[in-house]
């Protein structure tokens, strides 16, 4: 059965009980299809003309000189820009609607804050020229790092680690290093069950064991279990805060209290601070490092991917091991670049070094600056109040369609759980996941966090209208009504999107990871090829 | 707040519908003494578009933009121009502002572009395969000496003498806290690449050999050389490519019989930024798919038989492997990895090979002018874009009374090895695409005075 769908429109599924014959080019007017680079073009074409005519070959390097140019095609310009443009149209993006996803935060992304990093004086700028040439861009690290420390209540910060889970080993490594210096091998990282996936990761990698401690049936870290493990063993509690059930940890301070009192130190994932700024600070409940991520926050465009960037803001305790290199200002006023150089006049030498080749990630400290300033402090707590607003009147409006498994353990902070509990036999939090994009939205985080079966978390975030929040919220429970009906034209789901549901058995089975041919070759394949494979 | 939809009649209206009167309300499970009630003190309110954008433009005008003046900078980051619709196409909203392509069916753009980009790395780098990126070139040559360390169960790395000092100590920070062994010496001013003294450090307990192509001075390794030697011992070879333009010239280090080969994918699209956003490049052979970090896309099909993209092989992954992980890597360098892939295809191979020739004529011309000054000379025998100039002082001080005359003249070894007293007049130059022959014979002539001392 193929159910219309709120709007009264009929999927149409190609078998001749649609509304349309298939077209010759397999487009269906603007949803258009695109080959590969590769069948696109032959070797010999460029988009690029050059000033000269290149020279001759070093005869020394002759032994090294490859023997044919790179294998590798090339598209005039106005081919390379139909192509990556007709790809774009088959992308979802922050900037056609809402992307609901728990824990991931994507919220609008200013143009301004492109503008302001493509300025030559930072985007055309080398890393290694000397200090008093890139003064600007010093000052520009400085002056977020001195907001980062203000809005967190910290001591210093880290600005190098390239991503959140870059950060989140940085503050691990900052901890070894501050238990090392003190003769102090402790072995034990302890992860509650409701932090962020990396955490664990993260321990191991550092060379830590691991160990979970339980939630509570409020979704929140048990303080006495936590306690009870506590000891000489343990180096340090990774905890994320707000949770991945969407709670404040209330015990936060007790918890930090009695990490300290064992001699460990607490690491706090912030990859939910956008819940939390200018409402409270991690600093005033005693955590030692948090990562932050910039794009989540401070509104950095995640470009489908990457790039991230994970400054670390660090307590008392830790800053002196934090990496290299860091700015300081000096009494004159300028900002100095303290690397390996000049490590020894800055009295810094408990650095742990260097987690990357370069100064981090200035491309998004510029953007994350230009946001900040923007709100400034009144409108960074507005920030916080809007998306956890906006998050309890989602988590409200659906609870009478959805399962909210935390809904009494308190108001959720920027995020809103709910679980597949009531849905008819045979039907999954994926294929309400699925029936969503034939609504035209991207579907929430699904199965994650583990805590609950078949998880949907929504995280609608501050750049929200109430109106696109209903229009969500009405789509989101028309596709449950659907599921809990037991209407199976769902599993088909999604039927208008650029593709159908994606065998990713097939993928991880047989890996097809490069194309291999020829270029200019042009070889799709037909259905029938793909489906003998 | 222009980025806050949001009106107060709206937020009265849904604090309603809570069952609330005060969005206070709703932070109840902050515990009171924590929670701040009024503005933090030193931070300012908000700031309109205009001003903001004042602030940024008086803080970017402190910095001497390489394009403002003549410029031959390099070590681990080039500047080249980068072709004006590579940047309008990555800041397509679709690209731009999309998420991580978890839900396939409406990231096939996302999607086909790694897939596409996967191939072109492996091409370049005359590997079987390649993930769809890493955080930078330092990074990835990090994540390649652990994957060596679980592919040959051994934990002691060969770094060779030419590979970046910056490289060098984020692997040396890495490995003080996952045990693995590391070996590196810093360079002589030599001309010849010390292959034997790096083939004397492999035995029995080595991972691999990491030798950076061509190196921090410029020179080129005899990688085929090396190969041998790790591959007899058992060890594999990591190659790492900080100039992948340089590759349109030289030999893929997969074909001179690299295993795994890591590289800076900067040159390519992405532009200087002071250090980041960068990309790391990631290929290898076939048979170590599954010891390899970061994303895949792999191809497959949808339930209409039609070609699709997804990411795949994610059970190595950290969210989803936990502690048994195989990387630390949660992310890609996905906007980064669109520039260098549309950059790529602009060039095509044979586009690629003529800017590798212009670079290589351009740094010919100017290591021919520079060795003219007296007591300066060139140490390499043999470079493609990038070599080391011989001062007859440290080369700190002049770098740094060249900036003053407004020459951006090269990156001092004495910065990189600032405990290597011996290397301290090396001066490590990159001559590429944008730099004119004005540029050229202004940086000679201004070196020449610098040199003899005459007042700026």
């Amino acid at each position: 059965m193929n159910a219309p769908n709120a709007s009264g429109w009929k999927p149409a599924m190609g078998d001749g009980s649609g509304i349309a014959a298939p077209t010759s080019s397999g487009d269906a007017a603007l949803m258009l299809e695109e080959k590969l680079i590769f069948e696109l073009a032959g070797c010999a074409t460029t988009g690029v003309d050059f000033d000269e005519e290149a020279g001759d070959i070093d005869p020394a390097l002759g032994k090294f000189a490859r023997k044919q140019a790179p294998q590798l095609p090339g598209l005039s310009e106005p081919e390379t820009v139909r192509h990556y443009t007709r790809l774009s149209r088959q992308n979802y993006a922050i900037d056609l609607g809402p992307f609901p996803l728990g824990s991931c935060t994507m919220k609008h992304n200013p143009r301004l804050n492109e503008k302001v990093a493509r300025m030559p004086g930072f985007a055309d700028v080398h890393p290694l020229q000397p200090v008093d040439t890139v003064q600007g861009a010093l000052e520009v690290i400085n002056e977020l790092a001195f907001w980062l420390i203000e809005l967190t209540g910290m001591y210093g910060v880290a600005m190098s680690p390239k991503a959140g889970a870059h950060g989140e080993l940085c503050g691990i490594l900052c901890i070894r290093a501050a238990l090392e210096a003190k003769g102090d091998a402790r072995e034990v990282i302890l992860v509650p069950e409701s932090a962020h996936g990396t955490n664990p990761a993260t321990a191991a990698f550092a060379g830590y064991k691991v160990e979970a401690i339980p939630a509570t049936s409020e979704g929140r870290v048990d303080l006495d279990k936590l306690k009870e493990r506590l000891g000489p063993d343990v180096a340090g509690v990774m905890i994320t805060n707000p949770n991945t059930c969407g709670l404040f940890e209330r015990d936060m301070k007790a918890i930090s209290d009695a990490v300290h009192a064992a001699g460990g130190y607490v690491y706090c994932d912030g990859a939910n601070f956008n819940a939390i700024v200018g409402k409270v600070r991690p600093g005033d409940l005693g955590v030692d490092a948090m990562h932050i991520n910039l794009h989540k926050t401070f509104s950095t465009p995640h470009g489908g991917g990457g790039p991230g960037s994970g400054p670390v803001v660090l307590s008392e305790a830790l800053a002196p091991y934090g990496p290299l290199p860091f700015t300081a200002r000096m009494e004159d006023g300028t900002v100095h670049l303290v690397e390996e150089e000049s490590l020894k006049a800055f009295d810094h030498a408990k650095s742990f070094g260097r987690m990357a080749a370069f100064h981090g990630q200035m491309g998004m400290f510029t953007r994350a600056l230009a946001y900040i300033l923007s709100h400034g402090a009144d409108g960074l707590r507005q920030v916080a109040e809007d998306s956890v607003l906006n998050a309890n009147y989602v988590l409200r409006r659906l609870e009478a369609t959805l399962d909210a498994p935390y809904a009494a353990s308190g108001p959720c902070m920027h995020e809103a759980l709910f679980c597949d509990e009531g849905l008819a036999e045979g039907f999954s939090t994926l294929d309400i996941a699925k029936g969503l994009i034939d609504e035209g939205f991207h579907p929430m985080t699904v199965y994650f966090p583990l805590v609950v079966h078949g998880a949907m978390l929504i995280e609608p975030t501050e750049t929200e209208s109430k109106d696109g929040l209903d229009r969500l919220i009405d789509s989101l429970q028309h596709v449950v009504e659907r599921a809990k009906a037991g209407d199976e034209a769902l599993h088909g789901a999604p039927y208008y999107a650029p593709r159908r549901r994606l065998d990713e058995t097939q993928a991880a089975r047989k890996p097809v990871l490069v194309w291999k041919g020829e270029p200019g070759v042009s070889r799709i394949p037909t259905p029938s090829e793909v489906g003998d494979r | 707040m222009r980025y806050l939809p949001l009106t107060d009649d709206n937020r009265r209206e849904m604090l309603g519908v809570i069952g609330t009167d005060s969005v206070d309300d709703l932070f109840v499970d902050v515990p009171a003494e924590a929670r701040l009630t009024g503005d933090i003190e030193g931070l300012p309110k908000y700031a309109s578009e205009l001003a903001v954008e004042r602030h940024m433009a008086r803080l970017a005008a402190k910095n001497i933009a390489a394009g403002n003046v003549p410029f031959f900078l390099g070590a681990g980051a080039y500047r080249h121009h980068v072709p004006a619709s590579v940047d309008h196409l990555i800041q397509r909203g679709e690209f731009l502002t999309a998420y991580t392509p978890y839900q396939p069916e409406i990231a096939q753009g996302t999607l086909q572009v790694l897939f596409e980009f996967q191939t072109q790395v492996a091409r370049l780098f005359g590997t079987d395969l390649a993930n769809a990126s890493l955080y930078d070139g330092s990074t990835a040559c990090w994540e390649a000496i652990t994957m060596a360390g679980r592919v040959t169960r051994r934990s002691r790395a060969v770094l060779a003498h030419g590979l970046h000092p910056h490289y060098v100590s984020t692997a040396q920070t890495m490995a003080k806290f996952t045990k693995d062994e590391l070996f590196a010496g810093a360079p002589d001013l030599d001309a010849s690449c010390e292959e034997d003294a790096i083939i004397a450090q492999i035995d029995d307990t080595t991972s691999c050999v990491v030798v950076q192509y061509p190196d921090i001075l410029g020179r080129i390794p005899d990688l085929a050389k090396i190969a041998e030697a790790a591959h007899d011992k058992g060890a594999l070879l990591v190659a790492v490519v900080t100039e992948p333009v340089a590759l349109g010239l030289i030999e893929a280090p997969g074909a001179l019989g690299a295993d795994i080969v890591v590289g800076e994918g900067q040159s390519l699209g992405v532009g200087l930024n002071f250090g980041g956003p960068y990309l790391g490049l990631f290929g290898c052979r076939e048979k170590y798919v599954r010891q390899m970090p970061g994303r895949l896309c792999g191809e497959t099909v949808d339930a209409d038989g039609k070609r699709g993209f997804v990411l795949t092989l994610s059970t190595r992954e950290q969210h989803i492997r936990r502690e048994k992980a195989t990387s630390n890597i949660c992310t890609n360098s996905g906007l980064c990895a669109l520039a260098f892939s549309i950059h790529m295809t602009l060039l095509g191979g044979t586009g690629l090979e003529k800017l590798a020739r212009i670079n290589h004529s351009r740094a010919r011309l100017a290591a021919q002018r520079l060795s003219e000054i007296e007591g300066v000379s060139v140490l390499n025998t043999a470079f493609v874009n990038e070599f080391t100039l011989v001062l007859p002082s440290d080369a700190r001080v002049a770098v740094r009374e060249l900036a003053d005359r407004r020459v951006l003249g090269g990156v001092s070894l004495g910065r990189l090895y600032p405990d290597e007293d011996a290397l301290a007049n090396g001066l490590v130059v990159a001559v590429t695409e944008t730099c004119s022959a004005e540029d050229i014979e202004a940086f000679a002539t201004t070196l020449e005075a610098v040199l003899q001392g005459e007042a700026a």
